[in-house]
């Protein structure tokens, strides 16, 4: 008899109970500090303008609702399209990278010092550069993603053992073979590594870009709010935005489990 | 202890396989000069299973490395059915089995086994091949196609690997230490079928282990190496009775060879002249 262990096999009732039980603890801590947050701000007579009571922000999520969804789908489109450039870009320049030792050496350290300037001092010239629309943000919510991902792409496509690369020379394959049957599969764990960070700093990168030079978006709602000591819509901004980023995670982690099943223990 | 039974009376008659003759590879680095090997001449008779040992760094794997075309010879001369080792590899007429089964994890059993049926075939020598589920069944794994390598232990990897190196039904199988990664109940096992599978194929193996038994036990001849500069010591013919069984290596006649593989391989480097 072969005992194998099955990936395929399905959640007994025993192990599901079990996954509730872990979840139990951080939702009751959580509901733990909301209580006390509301208390707190009830109980001291806290100005609104300070700090909003969770009720209250509730109160805005109900009755400001249209504003928030106004706003959070310009933010949501830029990060969403700063996210799939920035990424493909770091893609695209990791195979060059991979087959160009010259590309490399040229261009790396480039990456490097672009990556160090901090995001909030490039804005001001993106936007003076490419102007009030969405361009700028976009561009922004990019290059927060490119740099993560280059480099564990660069990792990734070369985290291929000896012994593969062997085997494929002497099965006279090809480098566009390699790259397309081996390479580019392996590096995948990298890749999801690195899309996971920039799931959630691409719309770090958007709501920047929207606090320079912009009428829209949860960025502009985030400044405006502040200036008019409007504290609920500012608290209700910042979960919304939040929000986006956990969704993005978890999205892509969810992807990551489906693409990546081949890898045992791959969870997020 | 050249016995004479058996394989000694057809070694001459029967076609060559792999011939290589004064063999020398060096590896050159900035600093430095190493000769891996040195003046390395043996015959393999087609359809024969000759097994290498040597102590470790003697260039084992260097030599079968330079047979694939992997390590380029230095000097002297490698043929393989008459062809060089590059002609042979564009030909597909060998496949290397490594110590790691090398497989892709993403890719389960049978997928495995096609990959060189998917790249590489640009030369139009792939025309005949075997059929990935027979050759599954060939190696004992009917019923796993489609399990994912991380779902196999370590010896049914193996055996995939097997099966994938001989999908193009190779003249030629050139294992390097397959076996030395796993335990020794799974190595016996794979030990005999490893016979098995070579007479119902008829492939010519050339087999490098560090296990004397091991080399003893499969190889009908052996080639011992010296290291230091790696040399042939001397090219042992082994004539057990066939079928060989796991057993016969408790019997005395066996123990007699492993003692005189041994004896090659603990002995000074006599040979080696002074520099």
């Amino acid at each position: 008899m072969t005992l194998v262990p099955d990936a395929g096999r399905p959640k007994s009732a025993a192990s599901r109970a079990h996954a509730w039980r872990r979840r139990v603890p951080p939702i009751v801590a959580a509901l733990s500090l909301l209580a006390l947050w509301q208390a707190i701000v009830s109980g001291f007579g806290v100005p609104t303008y300070i700090a909003p009571s969770p009720m209250q922000v509730v109160a805005v999520f109900v009755e400001k609702g249209d504003i928030l969804w106004i706003n959070f789908l310009p933010t949501l489109m830029e990060a969403a399209a700063g996210f799939a450039l920035g990424n493909s870009v770091a893609v695209v320049l990791a195979i060059w990278f991979l087959h160009s030792q010259f590309a490399e050496r040229a261009f790396y350290p480039i990456a490097v010092f672009i990556n160090t300037i901090p995001i909030i001092a490039i804005a001001p010239i993106l936007v003076l550069i490419l102007g009030n629309g969405f361009a700028p943000k976009i561009v922004i919510a990019a290059l927060i993603c490119f740099f993560p991902t280059l480099v564990n792409m660069v990792r990734g496509l070369k985290a291929v053992s000896p012994q593969m690369l062997e085997l494929m020379q002497i099965l006279s394959a090809s480098n566009r073979e390699i790259l397309w049957k081996i390479r580019l599969q392996s590096s995948l764990p990298f890749l999801f590594a690195a899309l996971k960070i920039a799931s959630t700093t691409c719309v770090i990168g958007a709501i920047v870009g929207e606090w320079i030079g912009s009428n829209y978006g949860l960025g502009s709602l985030i400044i405006e709010a502040t200036y008019n000591f409007r504290a609920p819509m500012l608290y209700a901004t910042v979960i919304l935005g939040a929000s986006m980023a956990v969704a993005g995670f978890v999205a892509t982690s969810l992807i990551e489990r489906h693409v990546l099943k081949w890898k045992p223990g791959a969870v997020f | 202890m050249n016995a004479e039974t058996g394989v000694a009376a057809d070694s001459g008659a029967a076609a060559t396989a792999i011939s290589v003759n004064g063999l020398v590879v060096r590896f050159e680095s900035e600093s430095e000069s190493v000769t891996a090997l040195d003046d390395v001449r043996f015959d393999v008779p087609a359809s024969s299973l000759i097994t290498m040992v040597g102590p470790s760094g003697c260039g084992k794997s260097t030599l079968l490395r330079a047979i694939a075309d992997l390590v380029p010879a230095t000097s002297g001369r490698i043929e393989v059915f008459g062809r060089s080792p590059k002609q042979a590899r564009l030909s597909r007429d060998f496949s290397f089995v490594f110590q790691n089964a090398t497989l892709l994890p993403w890719r389960s059993a049978i997928e495995n086994v096609r990959l060189p049926l998917e790249v590489g075939i640009g030369n139009g020598n792939v025309d005949q091949h075997g059929e990935p589920h027979e050759l599954l069944e060939l190696v004992g794994l009917k019923g796993r196609e489609n399990a994912l390598p991380h779902e196999l232990s370590g010896g049914m990897q193996q055996r995939v690997s097997i099966a994938r190196a001989l999908i193009c039904k190779p003249r030629v199988l050139l294992m390097d230490e397959p076996f030395g990664a796993l335990d020794e109940i799974t190595r016996d096992k794979l030990n005999e079928e490893l016979l098995r599978i070579w007479k119902e194929t008829g492939t010519t193996i050339v087999f490098v282990t560090h296990s004397v038994p091991e080399a003893a036990f499969l190889g009908r001849k052996c080639l011992v190496l010296s290291s230091h500069p790696g040399r042939v010591r001397e090219y042992v013919d082994i004539g057990f009775d066939e079928p060989r069984r796991l057993g016969m290596r408790d019997t005395l006649e066996f123990v007699q060879v492993t003692g005189y593989l041994r004896s090659l391989l603990e002995r000074p480097n006599w040979e080696r002249p002074p520099q």
